[in-house]
Formats: C-alpha cells, structure tokens, sequence
C-alpha cells in the first residue's frame, strides 16, 4: 500500500481543516481500505473521524430517527430504538457484509462511498433521510449523485443521517451469495400520503422506482405490482445477472417486501 | 511514522510504527504473533480475525495506527495458563480443522459469537461464520464444534 500520513481529529472544525489536498476521512474503512490496497485509491493523509465525540449514537423522536456518521452497522442491528421505530433498517444493517465488517463498518462511511450495490443508500432513499453535514442538510434525493459519487464537497463531513419514520417499511435483498451485496435489493416505505420505493444493486446509482411508488402509493398491495412495468434499459449486467433478470428481481423483491410490510 | 500505545494480550505496548501498517502485519511481522494468519488480504476469507475492544474484526483491513489505545486479543491470547479455550478444546474434540489455516479465526470468530448470542441455533452458527471460509471441513464439525462449545462456556 502507498504510504499515507494517518491523523486522528478530535471534532469536526479540525477534520475539516485536516481534509485539504488529498485526504480523505477514515471511519470503518471496510471499502476505503480494500481500495487502497487494490490501488484503486491512494491519499496522503487519512483523517480517523472515529475519535470525534457526538458522531456516534442513536436518537429517536417521534416522527425521526437520526443515526450519528460513525454509529457502526452491528450497533444499528442490536439498537432496540432502531428495532422498535423502523424494525426494516436493523435487519438491513444486520445483512450488510459478514459480523467483522458490520463491527466495524458505518453508516456514514457506507453512503459517502454510495456503492451502486449498498444497502444503506436505498433505505437513505426510501425512508426520505436527510444528511446532516457540518456545512447543511441534504435530502438524500439530492444526495446519491451517480456511482461512487455524492453531492459531498471537499472537505464536507457527514455528521448524522435522519430518516423519517414510515407507518410500515421492509427492505428485501437478493444477494450476491458471496459478497452478500445486494444483485437487487428493494426498499419499500409507506407513508400517509406516499409510499416510496427505491432500487439498488439493479443500476449503476441507487433510484427511486416512480413506477412502483405511483402503483403502490394508489393501492399498496402484492398484486398492484403485477401490472407494473419494469424496463431493463441502463440496468446492470455482469456475470451474476443481466439486466433484463435484474428488471425480473426488481418485482421480484418488491413483492417480497411488500408482503413482509 | 506514528507512535502508539496498544495492549495486546493483556502486554502494553508503546512503539513507533509506519503509519500505513496493517494490524495482520504488525502482529505476524513485529510481535511474531503468527497465529493470526492471512489469508486473501481483502478481507474476505477471515482467517485474520482478532477482536479489537471486543470485537471480532479482520486484522488485515484495519491499521495499527487506528487501534492507539485499543485492547487486542489474538489466538495466543485465549488460552488460559496453557489450557486451552473451551472453543479451543471443542474444534480439537469435534475436527473442526483439517489444514488448519482458517482456524484461528474461525474461533475467534466464534467466540464473539458466544459472547453475543449464549445459545446460537445451527442457523445463527452458519450465518455467523459468513466471513470465515474454510476450504477443508464442509463446515459439520466446525459448527458442531461450536455448538459443543455453547453449551460448556
């Protein structure tokens, strides 16, 4: 590996003046760490955010539940405040990568990557999340830009992500059965007056599926999905699935989540 | 280079290490801890697994430099007085190893599991050990082995 400076900051004001040139933060680094190994990145510095107090934790109200930047995926998985106001997002956490990523991998580090096939960004998504930043909030409609790519400017730093709280919401993954990251996973929210379904692991950015959320914000059930039409047109296609059975997944998984809302 | 303070099996250690050094190398390369194997280095096959603070992690994707001030347990770290760990005892009693490359972290592995869940189902074994792959055994003794050891710790 390239060598790099390592610096811990112990707050936001100094990791962002830390951050210039090319640095990067560090939080789990369970995907900047194998990148930096394979050399598909390299920084001179890594800036540790870990030891920055107040970027770690649970906070539940009564319409939000707002999760710090380095709260890990195992302490969403086991948070019974996580469990109890939005029971979709812990078992998604505890389906993400295999117990030593989740021990160490988080939230924030996971959407700042936006992985085409992570499972965070689509809950980002559905759940209407806002990303708290120490320069503002984001929508996360605005947020996931492309592959590998974010609204996040140099030297921004996610502080807390903040999802709205649905009347029901179920996430279900097909995984790749060695990555375990998602070939299709679809996340379906209903809400008094919408319900919001987004896709990852189907494109090259995660998205919202405008033809789902209008059929199943007029009738949330299995069958309204059945007349659903899904184009394969800009889905992935690799070793694992083309991108005409990704569009087959795609209703396939919705269904699925739908009837273990 | 960065200095750190790390205590590894209960030792203190205060040394100046490069900052880009793996926990795996530093464990295997400076302290001659080899018990920690590595094996794929992408953090996939889980062999390196030691636990950090308590926690199962995968030594070769995580730096010293991150764990200043941590607590780190390997595989020569579990065993008490020359007696072997219970888990240690039931991978021997079970032949939950043939080659034995992937066992250090497969008990590792497994004993945070029985730290986290006291009594794990065979499901909640095989979905455990997801990040520990062994190319020997077929897995039976190996969550037999744990199963044993569940009942015993």
């Amino acid at each position: 590996m390239k060598s790099f400076n390592f610096k811990s900051a112990a707050n936001t004001k100094e990791a962002t003046k830390l951050a210039s040139g090319r640095a990067t933060f560090l939080a789990g680094g369970m995907s900047l760490i194998p990148a930096m190994k394979l050399r598909l990145a390299a920084y001179s510095d890594l800036i540790n955010i870990k030891k920055i107090k107040g970027l770690s934790g649970i906070k539940v109200s009564s319409k939000s539940l707002k999760i710090g930047a380095t709260t890990t995926h195992a302490e969403v998985a086991a948070s019974k405040e996580v469990g109890k106001s939005i029971p979709s997002l812990s078992m998604l956490a505890d389906g993400i990568g295999d117990p030593q990523v989740r021990n160490r991998g988080t939230i924030g580090g996971s959407i700042a990557n936006n992985d085409p096939a992570a499972d965070y960004p689509s809950a980002c998504l559905a759940l209407n999340a806002t990303i708290h930043t120490n320069k503002r909030k984001i929508s996360s409609d605005k947020f996931f830009k492309g592959m590998f790519e974010t609204d996040l400017k140099k030297g921004e730093l996610i502080e807390a992500v903040e999802f709205e709280i649905p009347e029901k919401s179920a996430y279900a993954k097909y995984p790749n059965p060695a990555s375990r990251y998602a070939i299709v996973g679809v996340n379906v929210a209903k809400y008094k007056n919408e319900t919001r379904v987004s896709v990852t692991g189907a494109a090259s950015c995660v998205f919202r599926s405008k033809e789902l959320e209008s059929a199943l914000s007029s009738n949330f059930s299995v069958s309204a999905i059945d007349k659903v039409n899904i184009s394969d047109k800009n889905l992935n296609e690799d070793i694992h699935a083309s991108a005409e059975y990704r569009a087959h997944l795609i209703k396939v998984m919705a269904k699925k989540a739908v009837s273990s809302c | 280079m960065i200095s750190i303070n790390i205590k590894i099996n209960g030792k203190k250690i205060s040394k100046e290490i490069p900052d880009n050094i793996l926990l795996s190398e530093f464990l295997r390369d400076n302290l001659s801890l080899t018990g920690t194997h590595v094996g794929c280095d992408t953090s996939q096959c889980g062999t390196c697994v030691v636990h950090l603070n308590g926690n199962s992690v995968k030594s070769c994707t995580t730096f010293v430099a991150d764990c200043d001030g941590a607590e780190v347990t390997t595989i020569e770290g579990i065993a008490n007085n020359g007696k072997m760990h219970p888990m240690q005892e039931a991978f021997k009693k079970h032949h939950g190893l043939q080659c034995g490359f992937c066992t250090p972290g497969m008990v590792m592995s497994a004993v945070d599991l029985l730290k986290k869940n006291k009594n794990p189902s065979e499901q909640e074994i095989r979905d455990w050990l997801e990040g520990n792959i062994c190319r020997c055994t077929g897995y039976q003794g190996i969550v037999a082995a744990v199963k044993d050891a569940a009942s015993k710790m």
